[in-house]
């Protein structure tokens, strides 16, 4: 087991090829996600492609993080939450049988809202990834450590005092090493789950612009409260909103420059121009 | 004048009194202040007076034997020569016993509680662990004696002296060597083992349960497994919460006196057997203080009684001291 794992992840290490234009790195279809009986999302039918960023937006409640925490199959820690409709990435369903849940979760790396390093050095919260997949000789290590933590921009700040603990960052840097922690692993979708909105306004932009260096490489799905941050970062957006039965669903998706500037859907334009929500 | 509306704060609801001790006991601040201060000196008064009276009480035996006492061997009450190394050694081993056993068993069960079992065996699970504290020490003492000796210190006592405990065979650990009846340090520490779980595995659960999810979803957010998500990430982060859970188990342990003298034997010889029977601190000074006529005596069951508690002061400060150095490590979370 461990020996494919490793074998998976010096494959992927290569970075696989773009997927053909016009097929979406992910995508759900008719996605509908169920806490108990609760139905929390309804019906989401959305691409993700590859090596661009997709924001998801919308007000308070509308499910936008039970969406994205579905798509690496985060919300299966939650006891009694269950889905219907599928995810597939590559074409492959997530959701179906036999699929290994902890490499759903290695190939598709999560940001969180806060951020969440251990309570271990800045070296060690960054091999973190790498070490669960068998021993790494230690130049290797070393080498992904350097690599990952120059990609998340933060190697220029850290390099000197790795053995640090990660916890005594601030909150940015802290954020940027988890950004780290994840990509350490080589994923090929990143998830980002409000990751500024514990954070600055001068961290937050380093982020943003941590996010367009990411996107060459990744596929990214960004939720947000923050619509100016989806105008800014993102090649689509998304717009989330609660129906009466308290379950979120999606009513529109398209271009961001659209979404900003003609939304076709009357609730779009009042939430985006700052009418409600 | 006091009619006057006074200004700023207190035009809201104007005071009676106007002067600042006068405001502060209206307002309860120092009978309050005072309350709390007297109580908390008095935990501190208590400690002192208790260290105080074993000191003097054990005066006799301190000028006659000096620091010798404690290293001395033999305890021969009738023609007065007292030495407390025996109950020393006997305390020290039967808690070490119940470490041993214990610490694995109840995070085993901690862990369990807190991350795998469903959400609706949680509660009574957790209750009834807790329950095994609330049995009297008495109890754990008969039930010791006519069921826990028999079904289970004999089988394994007889298997580790028959395995190890022969010098003339291969494998010889003199920990594990014969005459082999039941009361021995081995029972006194496994019954210790039980009585210490519940303590251990209740503080270790909740500590656990309060590692944020954050930590957990960011190992799981990587693709760690349930295991690797404990063992690396859960654990680690609660490691100083759970050497607390360790300490006051050790603390129970050292203290205990009932069960512990049931079941020991009760025979102060220094011997490097764990089958054989022996004495502890606890045990020596409830089992003989009713005969202690003489006031060498008692003196010598008074001064182990300064011994244990100085060993308990001594033993608590040295792992706090270990709790502090490892959550100094962690600057997220103080002890």
């Amino acid at each position: 087991m461990t020996e494919q794992k490793a074998l998976n992840l010096t494959v992927t290490g290569a970075k696989s090829a773009p997927a053909p234009a016009g097929a979406p790195k992910m995508k759900t279809d008719g996605l509908s996600i169920y806490y108990g009986a609760f139905r929390a999302v309804a019906e989401v039918s959305m691409p993700v492609p590859d090596r661009k960023i997709t924001a998801i937006i919308g007000p308070s409640g509308c499910g936008k993080s039970t969406l994205i925490r579905s798509l690496n199959r985060m919300n299966d820690l939650v006891s009694g939450s269950h889905i219907d409709g599928k995810v597939t990435l590559d074409g492959e369903d997530l959701y179906g049988p036999g699929v290994d849940v902890v490499d759903v979760r290695r190939r598709i790396g999560m940001v969180f809202q806060r951020p969440n390093p251990f309570p271990k050095s800045i070296y060690d919260n960054v091999a973190f990834g790498p070490r669960l997949y068998g021993r790494v000789p230690k130049a290797e290590l070393d080498d992904i450590v350097e690599r990952s933590l120059s990609r998340a921009a933060l190697w220029d700040e850290v390099k000197d005092k790795l053995k640090q603990s990660g916890m005594a960052l601030s909150g940015g840097q802290q954020q940027r090493l988890c950004i780290a922690r994840a990509i350490a692993v080589e994923p090929e979708v990143i998830l980002m789950d409000e990751p500024c909105s514990a954070l600055d306004p001068v961290a937050t932009i380093k982020i943003e612009e941590l996010m367009q260096e990411l996107k060459k490489d990744y596929a990214i799905v960004i939720v947000t409260h923050n619509m100016q941050q989806a105008a800014r970062v993102s090649d689509f957006t998304a717009m989330m909103m609660m129906r009466p039965d308290r379950a979120g669903e999606m009513i529109e998706l398209s271009d961001t420059q659209m979404i900003f500037t003609k939304p076709k859907d009357k609730r779009t334009e009042d939430y985006v121009s700052g009418r409600f929500g | 004048m006091a009619s006057t509306p006074s200004k700023g704060l207190r035009t809201a609801r104007p005071r009676q009194t106007s002067s600042a001790i006068g405001r502060a006991l209206q307002h309860g601040d120092i009978p309050y202040k005072v309350i709390v201060i007297l109580a908390s000196l008095s935990v501190l008064g208590l400690m002192i007076g208790v260290g105080v009276m074993l000191w003097i009480a054990s005066g006799v035996t301190r000028d006659s034997g000096g620091l010798g006492f404690i290293a001395a061997t033999d305890w021969n009450p009738v023609s007065g020569v007292f030495g407390a190394l025996p109950f020393i050694a006997g305390t020290l081993s039967t808690s070490l016993i119940a470490l041993v056993v214990a610490v694995p068993f109840g995070l085993g069960v901690a862990i369990f509680l807190a991350e795998l079992c469903p959400a609706r065996l949680r509660a009574p699970l957790g209750f009834m662990v807790e329950l095994l504290a609330a049995i009297p020490s008495v109890v754990y003492g008969a039930w010791g004696i006519f069921v826990f000796i028999p079904s289970v210190v004999q089988p394994v006592g007889n298997f580790l002296m028959n395995t190890f405990g022969d010098s003339s065979r291969g494998f010889f650990i003199p920990l594990f060597e014969g005459p082999f009846f039941g009361a021995s340090f081995l029972a006194a520490g496994l019954i210790l083992a039980v009585m210490i779980l519940p303590t251990i595995t209740a503080i270790s659960r909740d500590v656990l349960l309060a590692v944020p999810r954050a930590q957990r979803e960011g190992a799981y957010g990587i693709g760690s497994t349930q295991w690797e998500t404990i063992w690396q990430v859960v654990l680690p982060y609660a490691l100083s919460g759970i050497l607390g859970a360790v300490i006051l188990g050790l603390g129970r342990a050292l203290g205990e006196t009932m069960a512990v003298t049931m079941v020991i034997g009760n025979v102060s010889q220094l011997s490097t057997s764990l089958l054989s029977p022996g004495y502890t601190m606890a045990s020596v000074i409830a089992n003989e203080w009713g005969e202690s006529r003489t006031p060498a005596y008692s003196s010598a069951l008074i001064e182990i009684g300064l011994l244990l508690f100085v060993m308990s002061l001594f033993l608590n400060l040295l792992a706090r001291l270990l709790v502090w150095s490892v959550s100094r490590r962690n600057p997220d979370q103080r002890a």
